[in-house]
């Protein structure tokens, strides 16, 4: 079966775009998909960091593209998860050495190769965006429980609708269950409510998630990580797997609530 | 040039050109349209253009490409005329208008109570969010949520079956008996004709309110009471 092409995007940047792509490469890796991600973040390349795998890196996707090299020289395989490949992002070029029609090629060629092919978004609604969601068969929007990112998942939902790349799916990540209780977090409710698109996860805050990235094994290999169980879990209903969300509140109440929210579609 | 005259036509407006493209292949017609603007350059420069695309249907990296060549050369794109829905929604989406209004005489300014009666409305199927811009000479009537971050401009009223959250602005060409209701009313900013208010809107959100401009010339919001 041809790969299908997932590409994870936000608008506003630092909300975990790179820490999700890499953690869900490995959730999937791990369950026998065969799977490349792609860093769209040409310029600015941290993928390869945070799969640990940045002293690999030989080849490049400008260098594909650019025809210096052959598509299986850039596909870097991963150390420990033999069916996980990157292609790197250039660093000494900028998100103009690429264009949507290079990204759809690139995809076309690499749907033979994978189960799942993630593209990393670079942040922001320009042209690394438009080129990171063209050839996307399916879009996952990430965002914090924060104003300010949710309005531009908002925005960058609403252009997905409009390029007929909808609908998109969404990832709430580094939620503090605890500031939820006090009311001084947006709840995944108060999210939901505004941006009306299915959940996909709800990816818990947890220091790990720093610590896993910092150290090139991201937190989906970490049994005993709660929120490495949450991309696990994305991973699983990405693969079309019908999985309970995770009870991050042990009194129950926003479990119900989130329960509640993600049947309603 | 009479090969391109047959591609596109220019008009002068009012207060710009209008330029007018047939349902030739959308490449040709920008290509054509961009040949046309470098044979004239002190023609165009600075001019503020409207572009009727009649039936073509544009998403928005083309709309995009369009209006960054077209700013590279001095022209401001402000609106995008289409009778294709998704043009439109591109358009919106870019804050371009997707009418011109009809050049008015001055005293149209003041409008009679009888002309919010009736008349044109903007009907909206969807949720407007963060980033749209929609601008309509009449009334606007959304079926959805106004998300933070959108806007709608109506020189009519403006009835929200949803959320308010955005912005709104009813009344827009200074009539003061233009209302703004919605069924959960909670605003970013309000302006109705020249009056305008941050936030605005009585404790019971789940009730329906209206807003207008009181006896003492301030907006106000009250909940809805039928009858």
């Amino acid at each position: 079966m041809p790969a299908q092409v997932i590409t994870i995007t936000s608008g506003k940047g630092g909300v975990g775009k790179t820490t999700a792509v890499a953690n869900l490469a490995v959730a999937l890796a791990a369950n026998g998909s065969k799977v490349v991600c792609i860093d769209g973040d040409i310029g600015l390349r941290n993928l390869d960091v945070i799969l640990g795998l940045e002293n690999r890196i030989v080849y490049d996707i400008v260098d594909i593209i650019e025809g210096r090299c052959r598509l299986k020289q850039a596909m870097i395989r991963d150390k420990k998860l033999p069916d996980l490949y990157l292609i790197p992002a250039a660093q000494t070029r900028d998100k103009n050495a690429v264009s949507a029609n290079d990204m759809n090629r690139l995809a076309k060629d690499l749907r033979s190769e994978c189960d799942y092919l993630l593209i990393d978004s670079p942040a922001g609604i320009e042209r690394g965006f438009k080129n990171a969601i063209a050839p996307a068969d399916r879009v996952l929007v990430v965002t914090n429980p924060e104003v300010s990112a949710v309005r531009d998942a908002d925005r960058v939902i609403g252009i997905l609708e409009a390029e007929g790349k909808g609908p998109a799916a969404l990832i709430l990540n580094r939620l503090n269950p605890v500031m939820v209780k006090k009311n001084d977090m947006l709840s995944p409710d108060d999210v939901l409510d505004l941006l009306a698109i299915e959940l996909i996860g709800i990816v818990p805050e947890d220091e790990g998630v720093i610590v896993g990235s910092n150290r090139g094994t991201p937190v989906a290999s970490d049994p005993k990580s709660k929120a490495g169980q949450a991309f696990r879990n994305i991973a699983r209903r990405i693969t079309g797997e019908e999985v309970p969300f995770l009870d991050l509140d042990h009194s129950g109440g926003l479990w119900d609530r989130i329960q509640k929210l993600a049947g309603r579609k | 040039m009479d090969e391109t005259n047959s591609l596109i036509q220019i008009k002068g407006l009012r207060d710009g050109l209008l330029v007018s493209l047939n349902d030739a292949p959308w490449d040709e017609q920008l290509s054509v349209l961009i040949s046309h603007v470098d044979a004239q350059p002190a023609f165009f420069q600075g001019a503020r253009l409207a572009l009727d695309v009649s039936s073509q249907i544009l998403r928005v990296n083309e709309l995009v490409e369009l209006r960054d060549k077209l700013s590279d050369r001095g022209i401001s794109l402000w609106a995008v005329l289409s009778e294709s829905p998704t043009t439109q929604q591109t358009s919106q989406l870019l804050g371009l208008a997707t009418r011109i209004s009809k050049p008015r005489p001055e005293e149209s300014k003041d409008f009679g109570v009888d002309d919010l009666g009736e008349g044109t409305a903007l009907f909206l199927d969807r949720t407007l969010r963060s980033g749209t811009r929609i601008e309509f000479a009449g009334h606007v009537v959304v079926l959805g949520d106004v998300n933070p971050g959108a806007e709608i401009i109506a020189e009519g009223n403006v009835i929200i079956w949803g959320r308010l959250r955005g912005i709104v602005h009813a009344g827009s060409q200074g009539n003061r008996e233009a209302i703004i209701c919605a069924l959960d009313f909670s605003p970013m900013q309000l302006r109705i004709a020249d009056e305008a208010s941050e936030s605005i809107g009585t404790q019971e959100k789940d009730r329906p309110q209206v807003a207008r401009v009181n006896e003492l010339g301030k907006l106000q919001a009250e909940n809805w009471s039928a009858g």
